[in-house]
């Protein structure tokens, strides 16, 4: 175990040993309050679970690719001897075959990657419950919690590393490159740095050596376009990014210079987001979960409304249970007839999947920007018809955190509701989203016969959800 | 590849095991060819574990039968072991 031995001085901000600011040993994965970071990033993951399942292909180029029958055939993953052959991840198959003859190509298994990329994450929550998937294979981990369990010393980041590094390799057969740093944008970069099986520790003292010197495509977000528009300005490494003037990355680049030039200093911040281990979602991390639907026919009471908000709910409720998370707040947006439209947002009492609560929380929304007339009708005011409403879960948190309750609310029942909720999702899931209604949705026909949750998709998204 | 040394293959047994009230599973028989049966007397050690050699994962158990030792494993529902095969093609270690 390594430890830095000047222990005697202890400012307020020196590394992890209580280093001087200026500790110069770069043996040191932090100082001060730095996080530590790890990014896990399994080297050619299909191709080398395939290559671990057959170990008879593990002497020769294998790529993995889509259905050449239904004419999805493009390289998705290659292992070592492929790359090797100059076979590059989006080739057709039929070039890969040319670029590399007795090449094998082999259909993919998405459902025996996803079981591994599970696999993968359930040994990473050993070591931290923050664990960032970004993609199947790769992850972000912030350890710095648990940097304590190994001694609390600057060498903790490594040893987790190495340790998550040799499991994998031992109870999964394949192996991983993990970057350490103190922010994501550099733990993603080592964990590109060198590759397979490698573990590199990007520090303060290290950086500009390791990352400044690498080409500016190197960074993340910094694609095709970026670098062509970059090298136009002779920015040809991540050191230019840095050290150019913030005002001239933003003139060229927009918002994004200033994002990049913040990358490139290491100034990012932005936290591994907690997701809840069980949730169904391997690809991506969720920011908000919403629906919106066009009304089949323009809202004039408040009882469409409510109807509507409720449909929307009950889809949106159903969503956040399917991916264990629970909404702090709520954004509704209303569009009327003339297209105009509003989004506001709210903070809920409580956090909460349940779809009377979101309802609830919608309605009190709309009911306080719309004019509904006091008669029992309660018909909009003037001729603003409604004609789409929108609903959005904000806020999110993991179902596993604990919520604070409140002394004034009926906890013991919320409980028993949430569990008839997720009783209703199952019977949902076996006969259909529009077995099991809500007696307030058959007055209106027309309406009811929408099933949002099925007819809703999902597109992923990228780095920029926080 | 090499041939005509003893290699390994996977191959898939019958198992005999014993589930405790706590859900833990430990094997106590390996059913053969013929109908031969092994009693495992101890088993040793386990631990999630991927065998590189065959290419399969899942628990390990490690378990002594008549005093030699070997590897057992559990992947999902099925049991395997890495058959010594003679004239069985033998692998490189995955290329990296």
């Amino acid at each position: 175990m390594y430890r830095c031995d000047r222990q005697n001085t202890r400012p307020a901000t020196g590394c992890r040993d209580g280093h001087a600011g200026s500790c110069d040993d770069d043996r040191c994965d932090s100082r001060g309050d730095d996080r530590i970071i790890l990014h896990a990033d399994m080297n050619c993951f299909y191709a080398a679970v395939e290559c671990f399942r057959r170990p008879e292909l593990r002497s020769r180029p294998v790529v993995v690719g889509g259905h050449e029958e239904l004419r999805h055939g493009i390289v998705l993953a290659k292992n070592l001897l492929a790359k090797a052959a100059g076979i590059k991840t989006g080739d057709t198959l039929w070039t890969a075959r040319r670029k590399c003859p007795g090449l094998v190509t082999l259909p993919p298994d998405y459902r025996l990657y996803m079981r591994y990329s599970r696999e993968a994450r359930a040994i990473y929550y050993d070591y931290t419950d923050r664990v960032e998937p970004f993609g199947p294979d790769e992850a972000w981990l912030d350890v710095t919690g648990s940097a304590g369990l190994f001694g609390g010393h600057a060498y903790a980041g490594r040893m987790i590393a190495r340790e998550i590094s040799e499991r994998i390799k031992a109870e999964l057969g394949v192996t991983v490159s993990i970057g350490v740093s103190w922010n994501k944008i550099f733990a993603k970069f080592g964990s590109d740095y060198k590759k397979p099986d490698a573990i590199t520790p990007i520090t303060r003292e290290n950086y500009r050596d390791l990352v400044w010197r690498a080409p500016a495509g190197d960074l993340l977000y910094v694609g095709r376009a970026t670098r062509r528009k970059l090298a136009r300005a002779g920015i040809l490494t991540i050191g230019d990014i840095a050290t150019a003037p913030a005002g001239m990355l933003r003139g060229m680049l927009g918002k994004m210079g200033s994002i990049l030039h913040g990358f490139a200093r290491g100034e990012d911040a932005t936290p591994v987001r907690v997701l809840d281990a069980d949730s169904s979602t391997v690809d991506y991390a969720v920011k908000s979960v919403g629906n919106g639907l066009t009304a089949p026919h323009d809202l004039h009471d408040a009882r469409e409304v409510r109807l509507l908000l409720y449909l929307l709910a009950e889809s949106v409720a159903q969503r956040l249970r399917e991916l264990r998370l629970r909404a702090r707040g709520i954004a509704v947006t209303v569009r009327n007839g003339d297209l105009e439209w509003y989004e506001r947002q709210a903070q809920l009492r409580l956090p909460t999947l349940l779809t009377g609560e979101l309802a609830d929380g919608a309605w009190n929304l709309v009911a306080a920007n719309e004019g509904f007339d006091s008669d029992p009708d309660r018909r909009l005011q003037g001729t603003r018809a409604i004609r789409s409403l929108g609903l959005r879960a904000i806020n999110l948190q993991p179902m596993s955190v604990a919520t604070q309750t409140d002394l004034f609310c009926d906890e013991e029942r919320r409980i028993r509701t949430e569990r008839l909720e997720f009783v209703v999702d199952q019977a949902r899931r076996r006969f259909g989203n529009t077995s099991l209604r809500r007696a307030c949705e058959l007055g209106d026909a027309q309406m009811s016969n929408v099933d949002i949750k099925r007819d809703n998709v999902v597109h992923p998204v990228g780095f920029f959800q926080s | 590849m090499m041939r005509g040394v003893a290699g390994r293959v996977k191959r898939y047994v019958q198992v005999a095991s014993v589930t405790s009230v706590e859900g833990a599973v430990t094997p106590t028989d390996v059913f053969w060819d013929e109908g031969k049966r092994y009693h495992i007397d101890r088993v040793l050690d386990r631990r999630p574990a991927a065998s590189l050699k065959v290419g399969g994962k899942g628990m390990r158990y490690l378990v002594e039968i008549a005093g030699r030792q070997s590897y057992l494993y559990y992947e999902g529902p099925a049991w395997f072991v890495e058959e010594i095969v003679r004239n069985a093609p033998v692998y490189a270690t995955p290329p990296l």
